[in-house]
């Protein structure tokens, strides 16, 4: 009978979760004033087998007396999708007003989630809406980065003039690394570009001449408001003294907030817009059927090209963003795990999606502040997270895609119809 | 008139080899302008590699394939890149299995289709970010064809559903609709009859002669003789690779080697119709 199979079931699961955890949480290595020493744990075991086990029993029974198979992913969906239409207002409200709340620990993830959801709708550009596998993104938030150091340090320019520069070479680069891939796909084009985000990271180690290697740059000029400096001097050309005010730290945070949410912004208002133009609909359009594009006229290379650049364009602009932020870079900061980050981001955000991005960046980054307490607990949170997220919604949080053109009502077009690309 | 002027599209010589096969051997035929000329053979004749060749998405071993517009400007298609061949040639195709852009809506498969009108180059295209360059006026324009389109092919009221949701004969005339969108001289048909019911091959048919009507010649690949009879001008018959025969509907029909190879013979009860209504297209 159901009951039977389903204790069994449940069993086995916590059979599972017992060998997984029975070195993960059963032992417990203290350090002592003589060395490690290995404790057991028997209780925080016993009681996360007993929580699989009354878990996968629950929800055997739950599935049981279910009606339909799919309805609650699709309700949520359409639940998501109702209430995203107020969720973007309010994040952007309370995006907008974060200063006046929150504290400077705040601010600074604020400027952290910032950064990653800039990254996020960059890469939206080139995986969301062309469906190009990039796993080398940050070699764009490298160059954007390593160019505004090098620029500010070596000719003292400031934040604002090498800020479009760092841009273009960006999206130089993006052409660069565009051009020799263009004929691949899918599988062959996530390796190649894999590969370029590491020979970026191993250029920057090795040419020490310029980037002085490993050591990173240092001092990087902080940005300035029209000319005016965030220090504790009271000159007439700081902040501070300008305005008459005291001097606080807290008054750099909230400008590098307000900049870093002025450039998000913009990303997502420029690829909200082209997504609208016929180059957006031709990148979308080269997701959904390549060979198609080509026959009806469309020129796949500069299509494709068009993607990377203006993708890479704005992992450049973030990446300037980090290193006037920092105020030291170094290559160790741009290696693989930030790209499967972003990349991580814009899959669970739902690809294409605006908002879904937002608030993966935002689950993911500030999740991660958030389980800081937890320490070596927060991977397997994060990770769990991750599987449940998918299990539920494969297609990320986010699924439908919104036509950009309607004769009459735009109507959410369901996710399965909806091309993931394959480059 | 002259029949060079006459002569919209002449295949010369047109073989394929993919290593050690040979696909399409010598194959020579030409495609009158304002008529619609069907190329019809087996499976596995080599049709859809003549197609391939002739839309660039193959580039031919040898031979020539050379397109005249009615201004009398050449352009010989079996050097151009695909895009090239559908935007400076006006060649546009549909495909075997529909390609559709599923997941877009039925108007924004029809405004893909007009990229190059609405962007003729990138710069135009970024510039339109910040509402420079012509981009509201050729939209406007975009939309209007679209919406003839629509109304013509019936699908008005279904512009905003995604292309992927509509019924199998929907998507068919849809595709032709898109391809229609590019302003094509010649429109290239892989099978749009394939999978249709009687009734949809009629609409069909009656779609086919308003866009010949229309100014635009058609090449047709179809092995329903229902649709091939009724509306072609001029058939060519492909047999393993090579061309066995080349003329009117009653020309082909009566030509033994097609028989043989392809239309057979004793079909007397499928003989009748093609036949009755071929000879008034002929």
């Amino acid at each position: 009978m159901k009951l039977a199979s389903a204790l069994r079931d449940a069993a086995l699961s916590a059979l599972v979760a017992f060998g997984l955890f029975v070195a993960l949480i059963g032992l417990h290595l203290v350090p002592t004033d003589s060395g490690l020493i290995l404790v057991g744990r028997p209780w925080a075991l016993v009681l996360i087998v007993a929580a699989v086990f009354v878990g996968r029993l629950a929800m055997l029974l739950w599935l049981h007396v279910r009606p339909a198979g799919t309805a609650t992913p699709r309700r949520l969906a359409a639940g998501m999708t109702r209430a995203g239409r107020y969720v973007a207002p309010v994040f952007l409200v309370l995006a907008l007003t974060l200063p006046l709340y929150g504290g400077r620990y705040m601010l600074d993830t604020g400027i952290l989630v910032l950064t990653y959801v800039m990254l996020g709708w960059g890469l939206t550009i080139v995986v969301g809406l062309a469906g190009l596998l990039d796993l080398g993104y940050v070699a764009f938030y490298a160059v954007g980065a390593y160019s505004y150091a090098l620029l500010s340090t070596t000719w003292h320019l400031g934040f604002w003039t090498t800020l479009p520069v760092a841009g273009l070479l960006a999206a130089l680069w993006g052409i660069m690394l565009g051009f020799p891939v263009l004929r691949l796909r899918g599988d062959y084009l996530a390796i190649v570009t894999l590969a370029f985000g590491e020979i970026i990271r191993v250029v920057l180690i090795n040419w020490t001449s310029l980037t002085n290697g490993s050591n990173g740059i240092t001092d990087i000029p902080r940005p300035t408001l029209f000319g005016l400096k965030f220090n504790a001097s009271g000159d007439p050309d700081s902040f501070a003294g300008f305005f008459h005010l005291d001097y606080s730290i807290t008054q750099r945070f909230v400008f590098l907030y307000y900049v870093i949410l002025a450039l998000a912004l913009l990303t997502n208002w420029v690829s909200l817009r082209l997504r609208r133009l016929p180059l957006g609909r031709a990148w979308e359009a080269l997701r959904e059927d390549e060979i198609a594009c080509r026959s009806l006229g469309i020129n796949v290379t500069t299509t494709k090209l068009t993607a990377f650049a203006i993708g890479a364009m704005f992992g450049g602009f973030a990446g300037a963003f980090f290193a006037t932020r920092q105020g030291f870079i170094s290559p160790e900061s741009f290696n693989f795990m930030e790209s499967a980050l972003v990349l991580s981001i814009v899959v669970l955000g739902g690809l294409g999606s605006q908002l879904g991005v937002a608030l993966a960046a935002l689950v993911m980054i500030g999740g991660t502040e958030l389980f800081r307490d937890f320490a070596e607990y927060r991977m397997l949170i994060f990770g769990l997270a991750l599987v449940v997220m998918m299990v539920l919604r494969p297609r990320g949080l986010v699924a439908g895609r919104t036509p950009s053109i309607a004769l009459g009502t735009r109507r959410e077009i369901a996710a399965e119809l909806v091309a993931e690309g394959r480059g | 008139m002259p029949q060079t002027t006459k002569t919209l599209l002449a295949v010369e010589h047109l073989t394929m080899r993919f290593g050690g096969l040979t696909a399409v051997s010598d194959v020579s035929f030409a495609a009158a302008r304002g008529e619609i000329t069907a190329v019809i053979g087996p499976n596995g004749a080599g049709k859809t590699t003549v197609f391939n060749c002739i839309t660039g998405f193959y580039r031919p071993t040898s031979g020539s394939i050379a397109l005249t517009h009615a201004n009398g400007a050449p352009h010989a298609l079996e050097g151009m890149p695909g895009h090239r061949i559908a935007r400076n040639a006006k060649v546009a195709r549909t495909f075997q299995n529909i390609r559709l852009f599923a997941g877009m809506t039925v108007l924004e498969n029809l405004m893909v289709a007009q990229h190059n009108m609405l962007m003729p180059n990138v710069i135009d295209g970024l510039l339109a970010v910040f509402g420079l360059g012509g981009h509201r006026a050729a939209q406007r324009l975009a939309l209007d064809k679209a919406r003839s389109w629509l109304a013509s092919i019936d699908l008005l009221d279904r512009a905003d559903d995604p292309a992927g949701a509509l019924p199998y004969g929907a998507q068919r005339r849809l595709e032709i609709a898109r391809a229609m969108c590019t302003d094509p001289v010649l429109l290239c048909l892989d099978e749009p009859a394939a999978g249709l019911n009687p009734r949809e091959s009629d609409e069909l048919s009656e779609l086919l002669r308003r866009i010949r009507a229309g100014g635009c010649s058609l090449l047709l690949i179809e092995h329903d003789m229902g649709v091939v009879m009724r509306i072609s001008d001029h058939i060519v018959v492909l047999d393993h690779g090579k061309k066995i025969s080349d003329g009117t509907p009653a020309e082909v029909r009566a030509d033994p080697r097609v028989i043989a190879a392809y239309l057979g013979e004793g079909d007397e009860d499928e003989e009748p119709a093609p036949a009755a209504l071929g000879s008034q297209a002929a």
